[in-house]
């Protein structure tokens, strides 16, 4: 892991409209994560993280503070740019997975290349690649209805990391599976993150995730409640 | 723009049977559209056509007080041939008619009609006219099978004929029916009968006279001759033109029905498409593409409807067309009581503009109908979108 920042977020702020008012979902954020971390917003339900890691993600853009992600702050981003910079990037693993049905599995993995523009050959190495990665080479034909829940979210992670990327978000991305699926899951982006020095940052409140991740911040009420580091 | 097609192209084959359903309502509007199209321009081709065959060649001049539609105007619409006519009408290329009143007697029932008289040895008009070209005591006569039907007629029937001669006096003989000819040309023989001219001449005691002077060559320059007004080809075809617009306004109404339903299906997908895939959506705002992107893909899929419905169209209606075009369609009812120039088997003509038109402006109709629910992307939150939150 390096000392890098890749994320840097200053007494960030974001509320959202409720009613006549204002509902304050994160309030004075201070945050930093460096390259290769294996991070996760640990909370309960209504805590933010989720808030938090779509502002990472450039999905949303605060209220008010800073949110630095890769030397860019999301809130000043035109919509080409936030565009740009997800494209490039940033990519996101969904607890729903979020794959698109009627593509098939080798479709959906090449989507982000192209994208991208790569050439077919190029993206048929990466894909294929990508898909040994996560063990589903036999699956290649196969659409997203076809497939297990822990094989839908291979396929996701896989989407993932096929152009690897700077930064990983995966947002309760074990939620809809089974214990041994989750493992699974778990180990793969583990393995990823070490071999290939990817940053990934959770939003979970799963006890399994949990337990793999090498730094913890507990976020309650919108704020940082605590943090802990996991020392190798 | 290549990768929205291409993606378009996979979402629309992925949606399977929602996708061909569209593709096939689509391809219908475009089969019909064109074939109904084709029949009329085939309509105005062979009406015109027919015309020209059987009624007004090239052109006519008409005698100054000569009007078809008022009977009262036949009496005094004669006149000697101009002069300068005299080799045109020599040489084949122009023929005089002879049109006055008179009155038959078919089973000695009283029917008014207009006698015409016509040059036996003419070839300007397609009417058997070479059959008048005999020696009988009655005076020979040819008929339409409408006007056959109409006085209950069979060749080689005799019927009393009664005219006015010019200087008023009544006189009556036989016709002897030598031929009963069809033609599409209502009005080149509802009514009336053809006798050859000479003898028609006489009868009315107008020697050298005519009432209508009908040329070949319509694109000879011609001006306008003391007592004889130049009819055109385009002024003597203006009813037919005039029809053919009114009947276009009623298929226009057809058209803009079956595209408001071909149109209606594909923007109730569209609808439907951005409220039952907002996490499609989101998933597509989240690897990259801006909310505009989105609105163009989804609006690009909305009328790839109509490039498959054409290719669709081209796999089953080339055939069809062009089946229709070799044999034609035949009218269910009795044409030749319409009161126009139709034949009772139209052959739909299709030029490669009416296709490209067709399949242009239903193509860009289908954009504009895929686009309109689309915009409402470019509103939606993508958090919201990504979680599948009707918005």
């Amino acid at each position: 892991m390096e000392n890098t920042p890749i994320i840097r977020i200053e007494k960030l702020v974001k509320k959202f409209p409720m009613g006549k008012g204002e509902f304050t979902a994160l309030n004075g954020i201070e945050l930093q994560f460096s390259k290769g971390e294996f991070a996760g917003l640990v909370g309960p339900s209504g805590s933010g993280k989720t808030t938090l890691l779509n502002i990472i993600g450039s999905l949303d853009v605060p209220s008010s503070g800073e949110a630095i992600v890769l030397g860019r702050s999301v809130g000043r981003l035109s919509a080409r740019e936030a565009a740009q910079l997800r494209k490039e990037s940033l990519r996101f693993i969904f607890q729903s997975y979020n794959l698109l049905a009627v593509h098939t599995v080798y479709e959906n993995i090449e989507f982000p290349l192209l994208l991208l523009n790569y050439t077919s050959a190029q993206r048929k190495e990466l894909v294929t690649d990508a898909l040994e990665w996560v063990g589903l080479t036999d699956k290649i034909k196969s659409k997203p209805p076809q497939l297990s829940g822990g094989e839908c979210q291979r396929v996701a992670i896989a989407r993932a990391m096929v152009k690897k990327p700077s930064l990983v978000l995966a947002d309760e991305p074990t939620a809809n599976l089974d214990a041994a699926n989750s493992h699974n899951i778990l180990q793969t982006m583990k393995t990823l993150n070490r071999e290939l020095n990817t940053t990934f940052l959770f939003a979970t409140h799963d006890e399994k995730v949990i337990s793999y991740l090498q730094r913890k911040i507990f976020l309650l009420d919108g704020k940082v409640d605590r943090e802990e580091i996991i020392s190798n | 723009m290549k990768l929205a097609i291409k993606l378009a192209f996979r979402n629309l084959m992925g949606a399977g049977l929602r996708t061909w359903l569209n593709v096939i309502v689509l391809s219908f509007s475009f089969v019909i559209i064109i074939f109904m199209k084709g029949v009329m321009i085939g309509w105005d081709h062979q009406s015109k056509t027919d015309m020209t065959n059987y009624e007004i060649g090239g052109g006519q001049y008409w005698h100054e007080t000569y009007d078809p539609l008022d009977p009262f105007t036949l009496t005094g619409s004669h006149a000697p041939v101009p002069e300068e006519f005299k080799d045109e009408i020599s040489a084949g290329d122009m023929e005089p008619f002879l049109i006055v009143p008179g009155t038959i007697y078919p089973q000695g029932r009283l029917q008014s009609i207009v006698i015409k008289g016509i040059n036996p040895r003419q070839s300007l008009l397609l009417l058997p006219s070479a059959k008048l070209d005999t020696a009988t005591e009655a005076i020979p006569a040819i008929i339409g099978s409408l006007m056959a039907k109409s006085l209950k007629a069979s060749t080689g029937d005799q019927i009393t004929l009664r005219w006015r001669d010019a200087n008023g006096t009544f006189d009556a003989g036989d016709i002897v029916i030598m031929e009963i000819f069809s033609t599409n040309v209502p009005a080149a023989e509802a009514g009336q009968i053809y006798v050859p001219l000479d003898r028609l001449q006489k009868m009315m005691m107008m020697p050298g006279e005519a009432t209508v002077l009908t040329f070949r060559d319509g694109d000879k320059s011609r001006s306008e001759i003391e007592n004889w007004t130049l009819k055109t080809k385009g002024d003597l075809t203006a009813t037919v033109d005039a029809m053919i617009k009114t009947k276009t306004v009623g298929q226009t109404i057809l058209y803009i029905i079956l595209l408001t339903l071909a149109m209606l299906a594909i923007f109730d997908t569209q609808v439907l498409s951005i409220f039952r895939r907002q996490k499609e959506i989101g998933t597509y705002i989240a690897l990259g593409y801006t909310r505009k992107q989105v609105v163009g893909l989804f609006t690009v899929e909305g009328t790839m409807h109509s490039i498959l419905a054409a290719l669709l169209s081209a796999a089953y209606g080339l055939p069809f067309l062009a089946k229709m075009a070799k044999t034609g369609w035949t009218m269910p009812i009795d044409t030749s009581e319409f009161g126009m120039a139709i034949a009772q088997t139209l052959y739909p003509v299709y030029s490669l503009g009416l296709v490209i038109s067709t399949v242009l402006i239903i193509t860009m109709v289908t954009a504009i109908v895929s686009y309109w629910p689309s915009r409402r992307i470019a509103k939606m939150n993508p958090t919201d979108a990504l979680r599948g939150k009707l918005q």
